[in-house]
């Protein structure tokens, strides 16, 4: 008997992200959709960054994980468009980040518009500056961005200047 | 004159891919270069996610230039084993990376040209360039505003980082026309609606990096003569060294995987 696509679901939000394990694949949003076509399971997925090396690794989990709740028959196929933004990474996987020390992403500030305005909006303490991120850590708005870019593809730099402790932050696209 | 045979759309579409898919692959290389050497180490990541980036999408690219050839060539076997006459990559990327400020200000030139590319293709006719597109738009606008920002920070910082930045600038400014000149191939795909004309992109490029660059406090050289050729295969001799260090381990052990 096939198992029902609701617990095809279930089952995948058990899979860990391979690089943040806190999380699973399903609070990362980058399950686009679960369908039977006749006896095959089709799970459709989307990268998180073109060039991210955990896309292999995570094709790689979701077959381990179905053909250990005994599915064998399964088809993976990659899905460009929409293109994936953190927008999508659930609430509860927000709370499993900030948890994990990472602080999560802010919705709508991805990068867009003019290359001078961009420059200035994410530039601590110049006028204009809005984007706050809170330290996971402690709480305080007091941070300050390092480097854009982190120890993955999705993440940036920051540093705590409260408690001075660095901590990443899950960069918007 | 004999009349030469227009090109089939198949072969302007085929060729107009290996140009984006070039281009990203000779500039990620490029920028990996650094991975270990970066003066600083946020510096070192950010570079090697750029060019992880960029390498990403040119398998996307070269992955659907294989596909739209029809001869069973992999994104692996475009990349891997043509011989740098058959490349297709703008001059400005196979430009060595110089000191800091030569290659942030390589990136800077190439991101303002990408972003704008990348947004007008997503309405392109070809739903597959469009999706290809979407998804690296939200990458290379991040390329932009680090580029951008440093660009600005390092022009207008000391003097020492000011005249690095502006000397990068007169020198790559000769390598930026090649962007916006188009051919027989460029005029097809633009024609299909797949892709906007090479000249369309002129305007906007020159807004965004006139305002960068007086932010910056550089000038820009008067000079408008732009070196030209790789669009076409006339490489300058930095392309083959780079193959050489690329291409080695396939051209040694074919077939090598890991």
């Amino acid at each position: 008997m096939q198992p029902s696509i609701e617990t095809v679901w279930s089952w995948l939000g058990e899979v860990p992200d391979p690089e943040i394990p806190v999380i699973s694949l399903t609070d990362l949003g980058i399950i686009r959709n679960v369908a039977w076509e006749d006896d095959t399971l089709v799970i459709t997925v989307t990268p998180t960054y073109s060039g991210c090396p955990a896309t292999s690794v995570i094709n790689f989990e979701i077959e381990a994980a179905l053909r250990g709740h005994g599915v064998w028959n399964l088809r993976l196929e990659r899905q460009l468009s929409p293109a994936w933004t953190t927008d999508w990474i659930s609430r509860e996987g927000r709370e499993k980040l900030k948890a994990y020390g990472i602080a999560p992403p802010v919705d709508g500030t991805a990068a867009d518009g003019r290359a001078v305005g961009l420059a200035n909006r994410l530039a601590n303490g110049t006028p204009g500056g809005n984007l706050v991120i809170e330290c996971p850590r402690c709480a305080s708005a007091n941070t300050e961005r390092v480097s854009q870019f982190g120890s993955t593809p999705c993440k940036a730099s920051y540093r705590c200047k409260d408690c001075l402790e660095p901590f990443d932050y899950f960069k918007c696209i | 004159m004999p009349e030469t045979p227009e090109m089939t759309l198949n072969a302007a579409l085929f060729e107009w891919l290996l140009r984006m898919g070039d281009n990203t692959l000779i500039l990620g290389h490029r920028v990996s270069e650094w991975c270990g050497h970066a003066p600083v180490l946020e510096e070192d990541i950010a570079l090697a996610n750029t060019a992880l980036d960029l390498i990403g999408q040119t398998q996307l690219w070269l992955g659907l230039a294989g596909e739209v050839e029809g001869k069973g060539r992999s994104a692996d076997n475009l990349a891997y084993l043509r011989d740098a006459s058959a490349f297709r990559n703008v001059l400005l990327v196979e430009r060595p990376n110089g000191d800091f400020g030569q290659t942030l200000m390589r990136q800077f030139l190439f991101d303002a040209w990408h972003l704008d590319m990348l947004k007008a293709l997503r309405q392109s006719t070809d739903g597959r360039v469009a999706d290809i597109a979407e998804k690296a738009q939200k990458e290379v606008a991040y390329h932009l505003e680090r580029s951008a920002d440093l660009v600005i920070r390092l022009g207008d910082g000391s003097q020492e980082s000011h005249r690095r930045l502006q000397a990068a600038l007169d020198d790559h400014w000769s390598y930026t026309g090649e962007l916006f000149v188009g051919d027989e191939a460029d005029e097809q795909v633009a024609k299909a609606g797949i892709a906007p004309a090479a000249e369309t992109l002129q305007g906007s490029w020159s807004n965004t990096v006139g305002e960068v660059l007086q932010a910056a406090t550089l000038t820009a050289p008067e000079s408008s003569f732009s070196h030209k050729g790789g669009k076409r295969g006339i490489h300058t001799e930095h392309l083959g060294y780079i193959l050489a260090d690329m291409q080695f381990l396939q051209r040694a052990y074919p077939g090598a995987t890991w």
